[in-house]
């Protein structure tokens, strides 16, 4: 029998929109950042910790393994493991699921997990001639031999390497996370307007959560050592205007694409991290429970079409629970692109969809419109990639939508054509 | 006699001495320790070795050099002299053994310890941040006396070794290394062989590089010296502290060991060195008791992020404390990030410095609170706020905790009358700016529990500064005692004194700055508060002229123009005639009064902790040992007698004060041998 697994706290800093150049934070410190805040309120010490994880896409040379980083930054002592989970933008979520299996398993009690992510600090590289030409140099001996050497050098070799262009780029199918939109927003004709109208109500409902300060249990200012400090997230325009959508121009498919700037997510940085606990932990030290993890799963479709994995991942997750979508009382689905979650509504909703692509005999049903994102998303608030997955599962345990027993939901599309999904339930012990 | 700080243990062709004083935390050379090395000696230079490796049995250090506790028994300069010689003969002794030598130094290696290692053929250092060499005499008024002056110059160079002697610091291990200082630098668990293989391999002792070299040939020596001395004079008052001018005329006159000996003899027995030796002293003795008591202190939560608040909240984080620091201005808190941040890179290296941000967390919601096992309120200078917010804060504490407050001026019962648990309030007085003045108040109210006291004595040791507990009373000690001071200075303005010759006065007895120019910094509508406080508590007149200054907008430094205008520029005058001592006089007497009434009303235990308090809280003349000291060396019956005469001429702020005629000196803490 496995064991419960509750979300005990949580906390995250402001999301901070990369704007041409590295950002204030390393993602080291964007953890540590929320980590400290979350642990100067708990009422146990970091080294109490059975485990730590985290979920980082792109790292900074100095981050490898973070989490390690991270722990021993906050203070957990040589004594608690930690490790890195990697999933492109399901990497929080991973780290959220890795930590729910390995209490659900017994074999921890209290577990930090969560995700971190400085896209603006993403490192520029050098590419392989280049990194063959410096073996070279180094290499020779004498001084003939390193002059030709040292000669051999092309302007061409110079060109750097965008470690995060790469990275929202699918290897495998040749395409650009915005293009695998597009192609989404030609299946299910998804205009243009239709996705400027969702990016327009994602700033809105993020606006008005600031405003109605449902976010600022979950935000921890972070604070800079210029002394700057940041509060909110800084992505989220409550003075957004249709027609300024309208004039933006497509990005990914120049000529008569629709995904733009306005209607994608934003290039951010942030973390999140979240308090794991068994039953055993919450008793031991008394914890306040938000809510308990109930299940998560996870699915693989096209490359190409990568934004819909949230449907298949979780249409696994409502069947092993004998769940449909209209019990959900509150989704979080990741906005990587308006395109994308509207053709994620669109596929919910088909019955063609529904037989065709997940070997079902009626459609799912689309998630009501007042449970979805209600207090926007990453097109408003921004995605640093590695994360956003926690993000959505803390603010589902932090928002207090969720009634005792009902159910709540995040999912993501992850680059490379998966889809995850978690299952919580709101409620106590 | 038998050999017990010494073991001699030798393995092969290499003997090795190690260091080890019992009954003391750290080796210090007593006449005793260097009478046993120079025995060993003897047998040692008879010996055909390698070599001899000498180093510490104690793992807290080196050696921190000679034993102060015995310069108070040393009667006169003759004496002094021969105690002195005796130290110089060993290490000669040592410097000539007819094989190298090396020193292998772990954690202090100061004063006599360095000169000790000195004299060995070669130096090999631990690489950590607890090994530190320095010949720190100067601080006590002396100079090295065991051929520091001579062998440190002939292995550094003149211009490394005369400004690390001139100013008493210690080099950190690498850059003891870059200097030449040591021969080489590596983890204490290399040090060993490092030393034996230098033995082995008995490469070219240090040299000074060349440049250095040069400017030490003895024609050119007495122009070098006079340069520097030039230089010096702007720096320290050579009447007062004569000890950096005579370790730059030892060197000018390449004067040698015996004259360095007959120096130093001179100045252990100079009233300046025997008062810097006693404040020493009495400091060690206050840490020493104060570490006695355990504190369980880890988490420190600081309310209010103001200038004093955010201080020592940083200083707290940087000595390894967890801190949380609250305050409700998030601009407030990152200003004060800004500053913890510059302290940090200031101090520590750069890795050290991440970790001692990551110790201190920027509290907007007073998350804190609930963990704390001391909170140290930093809030403005306002009774009912303070009141307001204890109350507030107590029932959400740890029942273990400790409350603090870092009032100024507030009597502790007046706060503590809010609590339901007053015993756990202290007073944690820090001083401004927070890095740099090395005092801590401790105020105990009537009802602070003793444990409670106890572990703030305990805690301030931990923050590295010193304690000294003072009765709940106006003012607390160092403020009241500087108030008189500060208000005599004001009135000799007022009496048109120019402000430029009172500032004299003060520094010309050896105050760090004048009085005219402290209120100035302090900030005058601060005085003026504290004035108008305080006294009319001690019914203390105040100048008009200050309340003039204030309602004029002439705030101080901060806002541009006080007493002075800023930024001040510099007067160049030649030969200015000294100021009247009657200035003088004047403003220390109210001084000194006032210090002795302190002590009268018990506010403290003894006249040690006046002067200490003064000394460390203000910067009182540190040479002449604080001001009861001074007033001892005056005779009480003098000290009244002036004070008579000034009650005459100038009125009842004079009238001396009943201490004064109490018979016998002042009481003194008794220090243990």
């Amino acid at each position: 029998m496995s064991a419960r697994v509750f979300v005990v706290d949580g906390a995250r800093t402001p999301f901070l929109k990369a704007r041409n150049g590295p950002g204030p934070f390393s993602a080291v410190d964007l953890a540590v950042i929320a980590g400290r805040a979350l642990l100067a309120r708990q009422p146990f010490d970091a080294p109490d910790f059975d485990e730590l994880i985290l979920g980082c896409v792109i790292p900074a040379a100095d981050e490898a393994n973070i989490a390690r980083v991270v722990g021993l930054r906050l203070g957990t002592g040589f004594g608690v493991p930690a490790h890195t989970v990697q999933r492109n933008c399901g990497s929080g979520l991973q780290a959220v699921a890795s930590a729910y299996d390995r209490i659900s398993a017994g074999r921890a009690q209290l577990v930090l997990a969560g995700g971190t992510e400085a896209m603006s600090r993403a490192p520029v590289q050098w590419a392989l001639p280049m990194t063959r030409w410096l073996a070279d140099v180094s290499r020779a001996k004498g001084g003939l031999q390193r002059l030709r050497a040292l000669a051999g050098l092309r302007p061409r070799y110079l060109k750097p390497v965008f470690s995060l262009l790469l990275g929202l780029s699918d290897p495998v199918a040749g395409l650009s996370m915005g293009q695998t939109a597009e192609i989404l927003a030609h299946r299910f004709a998804i205009t243009r307007a239709a996705q400027d109208d969702y990016a327009l109500q994602s700033h809105r409902r993020a606006a008005a959560a600031q405003a109605d300060g449902v976010l600022a249990d979950e935000i921890e200012t972070a604070y800079e050592p210029r002394g700057a400090f940041y509060g909110h997230d800084d992505g989220v325009r409550p003075d957004a205007r249709p027609d300024r959508l309208a004039q933006l121009r497509p990005v990914f498919d120049r000529g008569y694409g629709t995904v733009t700037s306005g209607n994608s997510s934003q290039i951010s940085d942030g973390a999140a991290l979240l308090i794991l606990a068994s039953e055993a932990a919450v008793r031991r030290w008394r914890l306040p429970v938000l809510a308990e993890i109930v299940d998560h799963a996870w699915a693989g479709v096209d490359p190409a079409q990568m934004g819909l994995g949230p449907v298949h991942a979780t249409a696994r997750l409502l069947a092993a629970h004998g769940l449909r979508t209209s019990d959900l009382a509150h989704v979080e689905l990741n906005e990587a692109f308006a395109a994308q979650v509207l053709a994620c509504q669109a596929a919910f909703a088909s019955a063609d969809y529904a037989r065709d692509e997940l070997d079902l005999p009626a459609a799912l049903g689309p998630i009501d419109d007042a449970c979805l994102n209600p207090a926007g998303g990453a097109v408003a608030i921004g995605h640093p990639v590695g994360a956003t997955g926690a993000r959505l599962v803390l603010h589902l345990a932090r928002s207090g939508r969720l009634r005792a027993g009902a159910f709540g939901l995040a999912t993501l599309c992850i680059g490379g054509g998966q889809g995850g999904a978690l299952l919580v339930r709101g409620g106590g012990l | 006699m038998r050999a017990c700080s010494w073991t001699l243990k030798e393995a092969g062709d290499i003997a090795e001495l190690i260091l080890d004083v019992p009954g003391r935390r750290q080796n210090v050379l007593s006449r005793e320790v260097l009478g046993e090395l120079d025995q060993l000696l003897a047998t040692l230079e008879t010996r055909s070795l390698r070599g001899l490796v000498i180093r510490s049995g104690k793992p807290e250090g080196f050696s921190v050099g000679a034993d102060i506790h015995e310069f108070r028994h040393i009667p006169d300069a003759a004496r002094a002299a021969e105690l002195t010689r005796a130290g110089q003969m060993v290490l000669t002794r040592l410097s000539r053994l007819p094989y190298p030598s090396v020193a292998a130094i772990h954690g202090p290696c100061l004063g006599g310890g360095l000169e000790l290692a000195l004299a060995c053929s070669y130096r090999i250092a631990c690489d950590d941040d607890r090994t530190t060499l320095g010949l720190p005499e100067v601080r006590l008024g002396i100079h090295p006396g065991f051929g520091g002056t001579v062998r440190l110059p002939a292995v550094i160079g003149a211009v490394a070794a005369l400004s690390l002697m001139l100013s008493g610091r210690s080099l950190a291990p690498r850059r003891a290394h870059a200097l030449g200082l040591v021969d080489d630098c590596v983890p204490e668990r290399e040090i060993v062989t490092a030393a034996r293989t230098y033995l082995h391999k008995v490469p070219a002792r240090a040299r000074p590089p060349w440049w250095a070299a040069a400017l030490a040939v003895p024609w050119l020596r007495p122009y070098v010296g006079a340069a520097w001395s030039w230089r010096l004079k702007t720096q320290v008052d050579c009447g007062h502290y004569p000890a950096p001018c005579r370790i730059l005329s030892l060197w000018s006159r390449q004067a040698g060991l015996e004259a360095e000996a007959l120096s130093c003899a001179e100045l252990l027995v100079s009233p300046a060195s025997r008062h810097l030796v006693h404040l020493f002293e009495v400091s060690e003795e206050l840490k020493r008791q104060a570490r006695a008591e355990p504190h369980d202190v880890r988490r420190i939560h600081v309310i209010g992020a103001g200038v004093m608040g955010a201080e020592i909240a940083a200083w707290a984080a940087l000595k390894g404390f967890s801190v949380s620091l609250q305050d409700r201005e998030p601009a407030i808190l990152a200003a004060a990030l800004r500053r913890a941040h510059a302290l940090f890179a200031r101090r520590l290296p750069p890795r050290a410095a991440v970790f001692a941000a990551d110790r201190l967390f920027l509290d907007g919601k007073g998350a804190g609170l609930t963990r704390a096992d001391l909170v140290i309120e930093a809030i403005p200078e306002d009774r009912d706020a303070k009141r307001a917010l204890l109350a507030a804060i107590e029932g959400r504490l740890p029942a273990h905790a400790i409350m603090a407050t870092n009032t100024s001026s507030i009597p502790l019962d007046e706060l503590a009358a809010v609590l339901t648990r007053p015993e756990r309030l202290v007073g944690l007085h820090f001083f401004n700016p927070v890095a740099k003045m090395p005092l801590i108040e401790v105020i105990a109210g009537p009802a602070t529990a003793p444990p409670v006291l106890a572990a703030a004595r305990s805690l301030a040791v931990a923050l590295d500064r010193l304690p000294i507990v003072v009765r709940s009373a106006p003012g607390f000690l160092v403020n009241r005692v500087l108030l008189p001071y500060l208000l005599e200075a004001m009135s000799l303005a007022e009496e048109g004194v120019a402000l430029a010759e009172i500032d004299r006065a003060a520094t010309d007895f050896g105050m760090p700055m004048g009085p005219i120019t402290l209120a100035d910094i302090i900030g005058l509508d601060t005085c003026l508060a504290v004035a108008q406080n305080l006294g009319a508590a001690l019914d203390l007149p105040v100048p008009s002229l200050l309340a003039r200054q204030v309602a004029a907008g002439w705030l101080g430094k901060k806002s541009g123009r006080g007493f002075y205008t800023y930024p001040r520029r510099r007067a160049w005058t030649f030969r200015r005639p000294p100021p009247d001592p009657a200035v003088a006089e004047r403003l220390i007497m109210r001084l000194v009064n006032e210090a002795a009434r302190c002590l009268r009303l018990q506010l403290v235990a003894d006249a040690d902790l006046v002067d200490i308090g003064l000394v460390y809280g203000t910067g009182f003349a540190p040479f002449r040992g604080g001001p009861l000291a001074y007033a001892e060396a005056l005779g009480k019956t003098e000290v009244r007698a002036r004070l008579e005469e000034l009650t005459g001429r100038h009125g009842a702020r004079f009238s001396p004060d009943a201490a004064w005629s109490e018979v016998g000196v002042f009481p003194h803490l008794a220090l243990t041998k």
